[in-house]
């Protein structure tokens, strides 16, 4: 029987993710990473993106942001500020949400600070977006 | 002496006191099993994280160019103490606890010729620490209108924290909090998290003889890393901080049933008392009373 990786995905709150798969795929911040069981120790930060989870043909897809991975010879952890599973996602959600932060960015008598969150909210959104 | 009309009014009113504290205990009792369980969630982070730290703090050790957050900006002159206490009372001695460890280190600190600035975190602290030292604090915040506190608002806190220290606003900055030991017993804490200290006794994982791989340069991850350990230590104290003020508010609220109770039985016997001599003085009128016909 082949090796399998195990995989911990955990998120500040919880533990999102714990198993034992046959290749994770992380988006390194400087390309994106395939990682095989007995992959080399390594240590990088994470772009905000999906992170693909294979295991005997299934595929389960979770996005995250602002995070890293590690790897040891006990298996992969990824760290991440947030996680959420790509299914459960919903498209027209996100673009009424940015429309949403658009508009609030059109205001004339918008504050600073809230047009900063806004452009902040607005990137995030579209990397949710181009995530599906 | 109270009349018969006073006492059974105080025992109903007694009654109904120890009515709400003991409400107010199981409510407690049920916050805290909750409580509990996010701050257990919490730690598979907060162990990852402190252990990929200290692996890297380690080698930064001693370089000169090692990020500011690590090293420190060299100087200590002024100090931000971030106090983190609840937004409601009725947990005994829990907020005065954190807000006198806070102010013991105000006092030392300006009596050591330091510039102190305050965020505070949370109404009840911020309403005690106002009267006296008002003019120090910089920025506040609290979680009325939250319900559960979340790894959002630790961030934020962050966030504007990170800001100040960019703006070279402080030099060291120490939090305060109730550290949740058990039911029983929360310890009111203060952490310096800038400059960070790298966690000690943190296992770092077995490589097996191999050497990590660092992508992007270890001193990048560094970077990356620190900014986000500050947030991530902020956030495990505020869940350390509504565990702790839970349990405080449980105990608090049992002495209250407690003390209610033995108030109640006070009042009962000195209410059956009262009624006995009143019915004593009532025969007595009328015996006499028969006895002079």
């Amino acid at each position: 029987m082949a090796d399998k990786l195990h995989f911990n995905l955990v998120s500040p709150e919880k533990e999102i993710m714990s198993a034992n798969v046959d290749q994770v795929d992380i988006p390194g911040s400087e390309g994106l990473l395939g990682i095989l069981p007995k992959h080399s120790p390594m240590m990088t930060i994470l772009a905000p993106g999906v992170v693909w989870v294979k295991d005997g043909g299934q595929e389960t897809r979770v996005f995250v942001r602002g995070g890293f991975a590690e790897i040891t010879p006990a298996g992969l952890t990824v760290l991440a500020e947030e996680a959420v599973m790509v299914k459960d996602l919903n498209a027209e959600d996100i673009a009424k949400r940015i429309r949403n932060c658009e508009e609030d960015l059109g205001d004339a008598d918008t504050s600073p600070e809230t047009r900063r969150h806004a452009e902040v909210e607005i990137k995030h959104l579209k990397e949710l977006q181009a995530a599906l | 002496m109270p009349s018969l009309k006073d006492l059974k009014n105080r025992i109903t009113s007694v009654k109904s006191t120890q009515k709400i504290t003991k409400a107010k205990q199981m409510v407690a009792a049920a916050k805290l099993r909750r409580a509990e369980e996010r701050a257990t969630q919490a730690r598979p982070y907060t162990e990852r994280m402190e252990a990929v730290l200290a692996n890297l703090s380690a080698s930064a050790k001693g370089d000169p160019n090692a990020p500011k957050l690590l090293a420190g900006t060299g100087k200590s002159d002024t100090h931000l103490l971030i106090v983190a206490t609840a937004d409601k009372g009725l947990c005994g001695g829990f907020n005065s606890s954190i807000v006198r460890k806070a102010r013991e280190a105000i006092v030392r600190l300006q009596g050591e010729g330091k510039t102190v600035k305050i965020i505070t975190v949370g109404r009840k602290g911020d309403d005690m620490l106002k009267r006296l030292y008002g003019d120090l604090i910089v920025w506040k915040t609290n979680f009325v209108e939250i319900k559960q506190v979340g790894f959002e608002q630790a961030h934020e806190i962050a966030e504007k924290v990170l800001d100040m220290f960019e703006a070279g606003e402080f030099d060291v900055a120490t939090l305060f909090y109730g550290k949740f030991k058990n039911v029983v017993t929360q310890v009111p804490t203060a952490q310096q998290i800038i400059p960070a200290e790298a966690p000690e006794g943190v296992e770092t994982p077995d490589l097996g003889g191999a050497i990590y791989d660092y992508e992007p340069e270890e001193q990048e991850i560094l970077a990356a890393l620190l900014p986000r350990y500050v947030a991530v230590q902020i956030f495990r104290a505020l869940l350390e901080n509504v565990a702790s003020e839970q349990a405080a508010s449980m105990t608090a609220m049992d002495n209250a049933t407690r003390n209610a109770g033995e108030m109640i039985d006070k009042l009962t016997l000195q209410y059956n008392r009262a009624r006995q001599a009143q019915i004593t003085t009532e025969l007595i009128e009328i015996i006499a009373g028969a006895e002079a016909l």
